[in-house]
């Protein structure tokens, strides 16, 4: 063995000459590198064409783009050959924004915009400081002054007729601004030396866990009225949002819960050493090291919960998903729902795609 | 939150022996633990008050009741003058028929997908990571509407495709040949079973003989004889029949065979493809994860490239592989909640309309929280224990 290492450098083996044509090399290297591998990218290749063919016939080709107001026949004349994307100019105000009145609909417009933008500052890493709170609390209040009204001379709108992409934003955003907090609360409860403390995060986290966001949501809608004293009731949307948060906590708090576990026991003795109390201990020492461990994998919860937020359909909510599938019970449209669905499943898909894009980015750098 | 102070604190009274910091714990979990029973307490006492306003006594005693709900789609008998514990039990197996067949088939599709993205073809690994992008960053809802959507748009049965013959895709669902299975032909498949555990008995055997002298014994013998020639004999002997029954076109709708209805197919189809994206990544992980001096160390050994897979690389794999499997499979067993959306009778949708018709809230939840978690401790319990052989055995 020693032989082999005491050995001066060999040339490295010579490289395989580069010759012929480098668009030729590259197939031949990831296309056609064994008989098998030829005839599979063969038959891949048949398939592909033959689906992307069928798409641009149905999808371009044959589909109808544009039809006078109210009037589907043009649609109804190439069903079943060509798409129908005339609904789309047809419905997408009733879509992105529901029965908000039509004359003040630039209001959740720019509500979703504002959400936007909060979200594009928050991915920033420069920004990430304590002023980064204030700014959430300032969006937040400027969006609900905006789809409330009612001051600065807007005019009132009231929740049952929200609707639409403001309302999806709203219950994701609303639901992890506060079921964060309440995650990392639960985190620490479920890490604390306090056995009650302790066995109360474990119930909470588990028995949420343990039943589907369905049931839940349920509960929220069906059972709520039961659970409060009679005469006491709240705003369906609301109660679907407390749904929502109690659920994203739970979640949440799992999350938070490894990356704490991943604070090596040294930070937290020398916190104590330094005479820190519990809560400043946790706030200056453990949790930010604890949140930057776990950072992309709050961001898949993130889409997660982005995602989850359509099931509110079932209890009546009328979000992104509702309104799509409200705006085709118009008979003259109802036969054309595959296209309201691609729409909006391409406005999902831009969301939690920036989104998982972003968190493939921070996994990335996050080792350097 | 334990006492800082090395010195033990001076013992003498009950109290004395709680220092300053075990006060403080003391305090807070008093507190937090009374303001949880407070709510617990506030939300019972107003919900007794509100049940019996509405006349509504608690108790299990309503599910001894006729349900008249009917269930469209199932696999036990039923019909709508059943008791509501009944239509209940028939929710369950709907939902486990829907969760255990889409597990299994999501692994399947979830694995190839995972291995393509790894595949030295350019074209396949792009096409791969293509359908996990897609399907993961669209709602399963949505997609689970747009599947059933594309299901009601298939032509009448009268006018149904034949993507094989025997196989028909109608607006009806999907319809296959099928093979009645009675008592005899249960016999044939118990027997089947039993070969196949006695072959994996075997097979361990045979490997701990090898690890003791090295020489390397057949397993296919035992293979065919346990798998094939035994079932094979027992089905002669008790002279089984395994006539295929052929579905045919009566009317509007079909006769014989096997139907999984729109709403059954939509389903699964859904479900699998959602949950086969995220196992495709696990799947995927998993295998990258081991290091390449793994392969390279098997290759040098000169191992064949399918017994190096079997016996090096899939093992480590495995273990990295297993405990988030554990919770894509809760996920799909969750998810197939959703079916209340497009009219399939799973447990939730059950128990859905039950709580409309008694408004028994209570109980219908506790009944639903229960079904959830058995099955959850079920999955864990199982994924635990396959996880413990997997797991790496430390000398």
């Amino acid at each position: 063995m020693t032989a082999i290492t005491d050995m001066p450098d060999l040339p490295r083996a010579a490289r395989r000459p580069q010759i012929g044509n480098p668009v030729l090399r590259w197939l031949r290297t990831n296309l056609f590198s064994s008989i098998p591998n030829g005839i599979l990218t063969i038959i891949l290749l048949a398939i592909l064409a033959k689906g992307v063919i069928g798409f641009v016939q149905w999808g371009i080709a044959h589909a109808v783009w544009l039809t006078p107001a109210n009037d589907s026949s043009a649609c109804k004349a190439v069903r079943g050959l060509g798409a129908c994307w005339a609904i789309i100019p047809e419905k997408y105000r009733f879509i992105l924004f529901g029965t908000y009145p039509f004359d003040e609909q630039w209001r959740p417009a720019l509500s979703v915009a504002l959400f936007i933008a909060l979200f594009y500052l928050s991915s920033r890493r420069t920004l990430w400081r304590r002023e980064l709170a204030f700014l959430w609390i300032g969006a937040l209040a400027l969006i609900s002054v905006l789809m409330w009204g009612g001051v600065f001379g807007l005019s009132f709108v009231s929740q049952d007729r929200w609707g639409g992409l403001p309302v999806t934003l709203i219950l994701a955003t609303f639901g992890l601004a506060f079921g964060f907090p309440l995650g990392i609360l639960v985190a620490l409860g479920r890490r604390s030396k306090l056995p009650a403390i302790r066995s109360l995060s474990v119930l909470y986290v588990e028995l949420i866990r343990g039943v589907p966001l369905v049931s839940l949501l349920f509960m929220a809608s069906v059972m709520f009225p039961l659970f409060m004293p009679s005469g006491f009731n709240i705003d369906k949307l609301l109660r679907a949002q407390i749904a929502i948060i109690l659920f994203a906590g739970a979640y949440l708090a799992e999350v938070i819960r490894g990356g704490l576990q991943a604070v090596p026991r040294g930070q937290y003795e020398a916190a104590d050493a330094l005479g820190l109390s519990y809560w400043r201990k946790h706030r200056l020492v453990v949790l930010p090291q604890a949140i930057r461990h776990v950072i992309p994998p709050l961001v898949n919860t993130f889409i997660a919960f982005f995602k989850d937020t359509s099931l509110v359909l079932i209890i009546g909510i009328f979000d992104l998903l509702t309104t799509a599938k409200t705006a085709i019970i118009d008979p003259a449209w109802q036969q054309f729902s595959v296209e309201v669905y691609i729409f909006v499943a391409a406005i999902y898909f831009v969301f939690c795609f920036a989104m998982s894009r972003y968190s493939r980015s921070l996994e990335a750098t996050s080792g350097r | 939150m334990t006492s800082d102070d090395p010195r033990p604190p001076p013992r003498h009274s009950f109290f004395g022996a709680l220092g300053p910091n075990e006060l403080k714990g003391l305090f807070w979990q008093v507190l937090v633990v009374g303001i949880a029973v407070a709510i617990v307490v506030f939300l019972w006492s107003n919900t007794v008050t509100n049940l019996s306003a509405r006349r509504i006594t608690t108790g299990f005693a309503f599910l001894g009741r006729e349900a008249s709900m009917p269930i469209a789609d199932s696999l036990l008998a039923y019909n709508p003058r059943d008791s509501y514990l009944w239509a209940f039990v028939v929710g369950v197996a709907n939902t486990l028929r829907v969760a255990v067949i889409g597990i299994v088939l999501a692994t399947i599709l979830g694995t190839l997908i995972g291995v393509s993205r790894l595949s030295a073809n350019w074209l396949l690994s792009r096409l791969a990571a293509l359908y996990v992008e897609v399907l993961r960053d669209i709602p399963l809802l949505l997609q689970l509407l747009f599947w059933y959507v594309l299901m009601q748009g298939l032509p009448a049965a009268r006018a149904a495709w034949r993507p094989l013959d025997g196989v028909f895709l109608s607006n009806r669902g999907l319809i296959l040949p099928a093979i009645p299975i009675g008592m005899p032909q249960l016999w044939v498949l118990g027997t089947f079973v039993l070969g196949f555990i006695a072959f994996l008995a075997i097979g361990r055997w045979l490997v701990a003989q090898q690890m003791r002298d090295g020489k390397p014994r057949p397993a296919w013998p035992f293979a065919l004889g346990l798998i094939v020639v035994l079932p094979a004999a027992v089905s002669l002997l008790l002279g089984v029949s395994w006539t295929i029954e052929w579905p045919q076109l009566r009317g509007f709708n079909f006769v014989g065979g096997l139907t999984l209805a729109p709403e059954y197919f939509a389903l699964l189809i859904a479900l699998v493809t959602y949950t086969s994206a995220f196992i495709a990544e696990i799947v995927r992980s998993g295998i990258q994860s081991v290091p390449r001096g793994q392969w390279d160390a098997a290759s040098a050994l000169g191992l064949r490239r399918s017994f190096m897979l079997r016996q090096i690389i899939l093992p480590q794999a495995l273990r990295v592989i297993v405990p988030p499997m554990t919770s894509q499979y809760l996920n799909l067993t969750k998810n197939s909640s959703l079916a209340v959306a497009i009219g399939y009778q799973d447990v939730v949708s059950v128990a859905n309309t039950t709580l409309n018709q008694t408004g028994q809230a209570i109980e219908v939840i506790s009944l639903i929280m229960a079904v959830f978690l058995t099955i959850s401790l079920g999955i864990s319990f199982f994924m635990n224990w396959f996880n413990a052989r997997i797991a790496l055995a430390e000398r």
